[in-house]
């Protein structure tokens, strides 16, 4: 974080941002479903430059087998990035931003997952960031949690994350990487919206106690607007018409 | 009190589905009285339970269910078998030999080996073990031909149909011997290859139109053509 | 014709080898056809080039990243070409995360011996002070999702990624300084391309589907450049091949190489 309040014209003197955007606008963010075939549940995303694709194996036998919990499933989580997802070429080896992100995230993830009912079980979710253009981590959770329901793995909710900020004095939404090197604060947040739960907080740079409610506020507010993305993807990827239904229930059902 | 999401609605996890009045079926949880949906799928209730049919998921064992599994390794107490679940399936040695017998590994690969496809049900499956397999029923066993196809075993119960109705009517339409895994594994032999082929089609239109109406007609439909 | 998700078992192994008799594959191909082929360059704007390339199922995302750095001493005025690849858990249930082992090892050494043989980098225009500063072009392979040869589906992506690939102009200030002062296109001066053949009992099959190559006593990997020699050849698997098996794959890689160049090209 670049200290001083000397002004960097992050924003203009209309009050926009370098990419045109008003303080608190969300970057344009496109979800996309069940891309993969192998895995049992994938989903990508594009939000501003960032471009994550998010993939979940599991419930599975879990490997190597002691690692396994007696009473739940495990859930394993992998942030990644691709060599040519930055500016100045990332060698292939996670670093140690990469292994607390992978912590972090998955933290973030399963409180929304039901894994007491997957005992000795595994679940794994695979997290590769293609390009990284600030906010990568929230993205990720916005997309995996968007694997996990493709996979049909039982949830309490999405979860969905954003983050707020400071840049040049002002709270602003959805940092992209120039505000966010630049910027004075960051704040990602993650939540489950139907519970207001939250499951992602982490905040670096200076922010006074007013500014932080605000940018947490802005957050929050942010995440809503990525559950809305969030639920109409899913909708629109599995959509039927509306006609009357057959009655679905088999043989097994009576 | 009603739903408070249309009845057949498409639902995402943590979409409300009802307060007060009714109790949490499949696929949804519950949580101060309110009752939420846990997978994506179409909701709907019969009497005050309210459940989601998922349009995603994966197959979880039942006591009783008939699975198609594959062995993938063989120790001394038995065959481990994947069934396309979280968990793999045991298919235990005393279930093929005599209590006295005690058989070597080669033994045991002799009768089943890995690669091989078996038709079984699930005798046993609880929390703090691997389900259990039986091979005690009629047709169970080794699967030597035919082809196997894979599908959403959440929309087995469509394939079945009520009281059967769908699958006997793609049996009898085909002439072709069906059975159908409820881990989404489905078995079908026929003496014609093009009546297998013909099967299998059937079999995955049912499976992508499974929650459409008419869908039993056009079914119905497809085999009366085919068989001009 | 079979279902795509059919399960490989040995029931389906014995599918296999009947059709093959008849010269017929599980999904419906002939034994010199590939699989749907789908090129999309310049996703990955960060990157100096980028490509994603789907072979049927399989999907192969390839960056490329163009540094400066040191030369080897051996070749002072020559830029260097390093291909490495990583077969991610995402895309497919048998990678682990981790290093690369040796299955992701050999995949990058095939791509790059495609390439640096049929010196389709010219390396000689990548130098910027002899001795001292050379380009370092960086091409990394991601396999994204894996349903069978990821070696010709990488092949086909570094060469499309490298085709569109923009490299910074150094320009050398009098203080011996070197600064950026616009962007140009990567030296290509060929196309290569890998063509991989399975062999299965007495079948030779192109593009082994994921099921083929389960089931494979092995693979041959040729790799022809745009006059149709061959540049680099590979052997994998624990089968062994005929002097026939080898003379007719060479045939058969020769044809198909310049049909899917005109693909790969054409997109």
């Amino acid at each position: 974080m670049v200290e001083g309040s000397q002004k960097k014209n992050l924003i203009n003197k209309k009050g926009l941002r370098v990419d045109g955007r008003k303080p608190d606008e969300l970057r344009s963010t496109k979800f996309e479903i069940g891309l993969l075939e192998k895995a049992m549940g994938s989903a990508y995303v594009e939000q501003g430059k960032n471009k994550i694709i998010a993939a979940v194996y599991g419930p599975r036998e879990t490997h190597p087998r002691h690692l396994a919990l007696q009473d739940r499933a495990l859930l394993r989580c992998r942030y990644h990035m691709a060599p040519f997802s930055v500016e100045e070429r990332k060698r292939p080896a996670p670093s140690r931003r990469e292994i607390e992100l992978s912590k972090v995230i998955g933290e973030a993830l399963e409180p929304a997952v039901f894994v007491d009912l997957y005992p000795r079980a595994s679940i794994d979710i695979f997290i590769e960031v293609l390009q990284s253009d600030g906010g990568s981590r929230c993205a990720s959770i916005s997309v995996a949690s968007l694997a996990l329901a493709d996979a049909g793995i039982p949830l309490r909710d999405l979860v969905a994350s954003c983050a707020a900020g400071k840049v040049d004095g002002e709270i602003v939404l959805d940092l992209n990487d120039d505000e966010d090197k630049l910027g004075e604060a960051d704040l990602p947040v993650a939540l489950m919206p139907q519970s207001e739960s939250i499951t992602l907080l982490q905040m670096d740079g200076n922010f006074s106690q007013k500014e932080f409610e605000s940018a947490f506020n802005l957050a929050l507010k942010g995440c809503g607007q990525i559950y809305d993305l969030q639920k109409q993807a899913l909708k629109e990827k599995y959509s039927i018409k509306k006609e009357v239904l057959e009655d679905l229930e088999g043989e097994k059902e009576e | 009190m009603p739903l408070t999401v249309e009845d057949r609605q498409l639902v995402t996890p943590g979409d409300l589905l009802a307060e007060v009045d009714y109790k949490a079926g499949e696929n949804t949880y519950s949580e101060n009285d309110k009752i939420y949906a846990s997978k994506i799928g179409i909701v709907g209730s019969r009497r005050n339970i309210v459940h989601v049919i998922a349009l995603r998921g994966f197959y979880t064992p039942q006591v009783g269910d008939i699975v198609i599994g594959k062995v993938v390794d063989i120790n001394l107490g038995g065959w481990v078998l994947d069934i396309n679940s979280p968990y793999q399936a045991i298919l235990f040695v005393s279930e093929v030999f005599e209590r006295s017998f005690n058989p070597r590994k080669d033994e045991l690969s002799e009768v089943f080996n890995i690669g091989d496809m078996i038709l079984a049900k699930v005798s046993g499956f609880d929390r703090t073990r691997d389900p259990a397999l039986t091979l005690r029923g009629r047709g169970l066993g080794k699967i030597t031909h035919g082809r196997i196809i894979e599908m959403t075993s959440a929309k087995i119960p469509r394939l079945i149909g009520k009281k059967g109705s769908m699958i006997d009517m793609v049996k009898k339409g085909t002439g072709c011997q069906i059975a159908v895994g409820q881990n989404g594994r489905v078995l079908v032999r026929g003496k014609r290859e093009e009546d297998v082929a013909f099967t299998i089609k059937i079999i995955r239109k049912v499976e992508e139109e499974a929650h459409t109406s008419g869908l039993t007609n056009r079914i119905s439909e497809l085999i009366k053509k085919e068989k001009m | 014709m079979v279902d795509s998700s059919e399960i490989i078992t040995n029931v389906m192994e014995r599918r296999i080898t009947k059709l093959l008799v008849q010269d017929k594959r599980l999904d419906g191909r002939g034994l010199t056809d590939y699989r749907e082929i789908k090129v999309e360059t310049g996703l990955i704007e960060k990157a100096d080039g980028s490509a994603l390339v789907s072979l049927g199922n399989t999907k192969v995302l390839v960056g490329i990243k163009v540094d400066v750095g040191e030369p080897y001493p051996d070749t002072p005025d020559e830029g260097v070409q390093t291909v490495n690849a990583e077969l991610v858990p995402l895309a497919s249930p048998v990678f682990e995360p981790g290093p690369p082992k040796e299955d992701a090892i050999e995949l990058a050494r095939v791509v790059d011996r495609g390439i640096r043989e049929s010196k389709a980098i010219d390396v000689k225009k990548l130098c910027i002070i002899p001795g001292k500063k050379v380009y370092i072009v960086f091409i990394d392979v991601y396999v994204l999702d894996h349903d069978g040869n990821m070696i010709d589906a990488s092949a086909m992506a570094s060469i499309a990624a490298l085709a569109i690939s923009k490299i910074p102009v150094y320009e050398v200030k009098k203080n011996g300084e070197i600064e950026i002062t616009t962007k140009k296109s990567l030296p290509l001066n060929d196309y290569p391309i890998a063509v991989t053949i399975a062999k299965i009992e007495d079948s030779l099959l192109v593009d082994p589907s994921l099921e083929e190559e389960n089931m494979m006593d092995t693979r041959l990997t040729i790799s022809l450049n745009n006059n149709n020699d061959i540049c680099a050849i590979q052997k994998g698997g624990i089968g062994t091949l005929k002097k026939n098996d080898i003379l007719n794959a060479a045939n058969i890689a020769q044809k198909k190489a310049k049909e899917i160049r005109k693909i790969v090209k054409g997109k």
